[in-house]
């Protein structure tokens, strides 16, 4: 019977509750923010291939820029309930989709975050246009975020294909690399790489002498490997477009085979941080590629890494640093405007130029939603050179935004 | 020519780790007629364990070698005991979605302590080179792999077919039967049967750390091959599955190189491979039709 009144009470306050904030303001004064409170969601991999270069850590560095930004506002914020909702995606499209629809529906989300593996981030972009939702992808790397299926309420934070294949393809070939051979894994990813990376190099004056699809996942480099030597013209570098396990796989064998010695040098196309520590330095030494960020490049990022590293024990990846600005400067545009309204949001972050920990001359486009900013060509150094854990990268040159990133899309219709 | 030999030698190498795991496979399959799905996963355990003797213990590579099988063959004698025994009298769907189940737990389990990312497991520094053969150049480690596994295969093979375990092991996979009605106690060989047969997959397991990826999801891409070989080879043929295993090796090295302008084809060629022997053959390149009941 208690139980019952209990219910029936409860059910009551809460008709009341929907009622009043249906009607007229709300019980808190002037916040204008759906049920008070700013809930966040991450939507990634939580214990796949991502799940170390973002993951779990990803939330963390959410609930990093949460306090931030408490701590900046003080009482000045626009609610002091903010919250971190997470969920695992299992880089599966179609379980994206659900659980985006269930952020935003049922937990609350006013923004998603992160989103690796371009096939799930592509369904996570129509549901947020469904819903007219923000959403910040950090991880995809597909340029189509940002070209054909562009809309209004998708933001693409941190890198692309472009990027990476511009930087990478285009920097390595100036400094010397002319002859590539160009491996890459045989689905989306891979392919759209190869032909970016090989128009990058090409573009620069360097020659594709072959390139060659491999199967994905694959644990046998070796006969692509033996082959590169045996090329004519034999080419000076050789560029991977694998991640992930298959990368540390190819690299292993690399070394087996000892190619550096052979005058084949290494040249990747997505690495992240914790790619070069499973693999440990040594073996990558001397391996160039694009990052968007690194921790130790100056004081600023490094100070970030300290308290990223109490956190949780490791030092930050690109996409960890991306998370917690993305949710920062997410935080600041609904301050600044003072609504969680999402289309008052995104006018407010529309051509914003920002400079914050990770994004640096950064600028939000309007037009296609790509958030541009300095990238870096890096090379892992010698393992005498490594002087601190996670200390592996040394950065060789920024590549301006301007340049990072490609001009926008004339696919892309808002 | 140098190409062509350089080839065949790599195909050669990544085949022995298909006869490896086949013959494994094989010898579990003709004394229990279960279709070990976990293979993998004690694969994946092999290189794991490499790594953890190394890492928190100290142990070299060498001990590892004798270290991992001889304990993943005592645990795959008490899974035998414990789980796939009791299943033996039912329909073979229910080990095959038991090992299924297995190989998910393993992998998780590692997955909860070691994370996905792959571990780094360096060469033995004695094998670190590599051998000069005239033509071509080749690393000591793969040499060292090919010898290994091959020697290996030849134990087995004279061991079943040397060895009283052997002649058993062998009446009791072509006519279980018959092999009973002559008073011969099938039954107290299939737990080290079973045993054997995971050692062997840890082994390669070991094998595969220096020069793979060693992450918990390592065996899950690999045994699917593996299962395209078995079936070439014959199920539950013993040679079958050696040959199987080196020559699947061969025409996929092969087939990367000479058919490289069409990716789709040489990725695919195994279960080309595979189609076309099930449809001349379905027992299998060297296997027998089983026995009428």
């Amino acid at each position: 019977m208690r139980r019952t009144a209990g219910l029936a009470a409860a059910s009551a306050a809460v008709l009341l509750a929907a009622g009043c904030g249906g009607g007229g303001p709300s019980g808190s004064g002037d916040s204008k923010l759906t049920d008070d409170k700013i809930v966040l969601g991450v939507l990634n991999d939580q214990s796949g291939v991502y799940a170390d270069a973002s993951g779990p850590n990803s939330v963390k560095a959410v609930e990093m820029a949460i306090a931030d930004f408490k701590a900046k506002y003080g009482d000045k914020a626009i609610t002091k309930n903010i919250s971190v909702e997470s969920a695992d995606h299992q880089n599966k499209p179609d379980i994206a989709n659900t659980k985006a629809a269930e952020l935003y529906d049922r937990k609350g989300v006013d923004a998603i975050f992160d989103v690796p593996t371009s096939s799930a981030a592509l369904k996570v972009a129509d549901v947020a246009k469904a819903k007219k939702k923000l959403y910040f992808n950090i991880t995809g790397a597909t340029t189509a975020l940002t070209g054909a299926s562009c809309n209004k309420y998708t933001f693409h934070y941190a890198y692309d294909t472009y990027m990476l294949a511009h930087g990478t393809g285009t920097a390595a070939t100036q400094q010397g690399a002319k002859n590539w051979y160009i491996v890459y894994p045989d689905y989306a990813f891979g392919q759209d790489m190869e032909k970016k990376f090989s128009a990058a190099v090409e573009g620069a004056g360097g020659k594709v002498v072959a390139k060659d699809a491999t199967p994905f996942p694959n644990d046998n480099f070796s006969t692509f490997l033996l082959k590169a030597p045996t090329l004519n013209p034999k080419p000076d570098t050789l560029g991977t477009m694998q991640a992930g396990g298959d990368l540390v796989n190819l690299v292993k064998q690399y070394n087996e085979f000892k190619l550096r010695d052979k005058g084949i040098g290494l040249a990747v196309g997505l690495m992240f941080l914790t790619d070069i520590h499973s693999l440990t330095p040594a073996a990558l030494a001397g391996t160039t590629y694009t990052d968007a960020w690194y921790w130790n490049f100056d004081q600023q990022n490094r100070e970030f890494a300290d308290r990223f590293m109490k956190e949780t024990g490791t030092r930050p990846t690109f996409a960890h640093a991306a998370n917690y600005s993305a949710a920062m400067q997410y935080l600041e545009a609904v301050q600044a405007a003072g609504t969680d309204d999402a289309d008052k949001v995104v006018a407010g972050l529309e051509g914003k130029e920002i400079n914050d920990v990770f994004l640096r001359n950064g600028k939000i486009r309007a037009e296609d939603h790509r958030v541009i900013h300095d990238a870096y060509l890096a090379q892992v150094k010698p393992a005498s050179e490594v002087k601190e854990p996670w200390d592996y990268v040394k950065v060789l040159k920024t590549i301006p935004a301007a340049e990072a990133f490609a001009p926008p899309s004339a696919e892309c219709k808002m | 020519m140098t190409g062509f030999l350089q080839h065949t030698f790599d195909g050669l190498v990544n085949g022995a780790f298909y006869a490896l795991l086949a013959l494994g496979l094989a010898v579990i399959f003709g004394m229990l007629r279960v279709v070990n799905f976990a293979h993998g996963a004690f694969y994946m355990l092999g290189a794991m364990g490499a790594y953890v003797l190394l890492a928190e213990l100290g142990v070299p590579f060498w001990w590892a070698l004798v270290i991992m099988p001889v304990v993943l063959g005592v645990l795959g004698m008490a899974l035998e005991r414990a789980f796939v025994h009791r299943l033996a009298q039912l329909d073979p769907l229910y080990n095959f979605l038991l090992t299924f189940g297995l190989t998910l737990i393993l992998q998780d389990l590692v997955k909860s302590r070691y994370g996905v990312q792959s571990i780094p497991y360096a060469p033995p520094a004695e094998l670190n080179g590599s051998v000069d053969f005239g033509l071509f150049d080749f690393p000591t480690y793969r040499v060292f792999v090919l010898v290994f596994a091959v020697a290996i295969c030849v134990g087995v093979w004279w061991l079943l077919t040397h060895s009283r375990v052997g002649m058993v092991v062998r009446a009791a996979t072509e006519r279980p039967e018959l092999t009973r009605a002559f008073g011969i106690n099938v039954g107290r060989w299939v737990t080290p049967v079973f045993g054997f047969g995971i050692a062997l997959a840890g082994l390669a397991g070991v094998l595969a750390a220096p020069m793979r990826a060693v992450n918990p999801l390592m065996g899950s891409d690999l045994i699917i091959v593996v299962f395209a070989v078995v079936v070439i080879g014959g199920l539950g043929s013993i040679f079958g599955s050696v040959a199987a295993g080196f020559g699947i090796g061969l025409i996929q090295a092969w087939g990367v190189v000479y058919l490289a302008d069409w990716p789709i084809l040489s990725q695919t060629l195994v279960f080309i491979v595979m189609a076309a022997v099930l449809m001349w053959r379905p027992a299998g390149l060297f296997g027998r039709e089983e026995a009428p009941a």
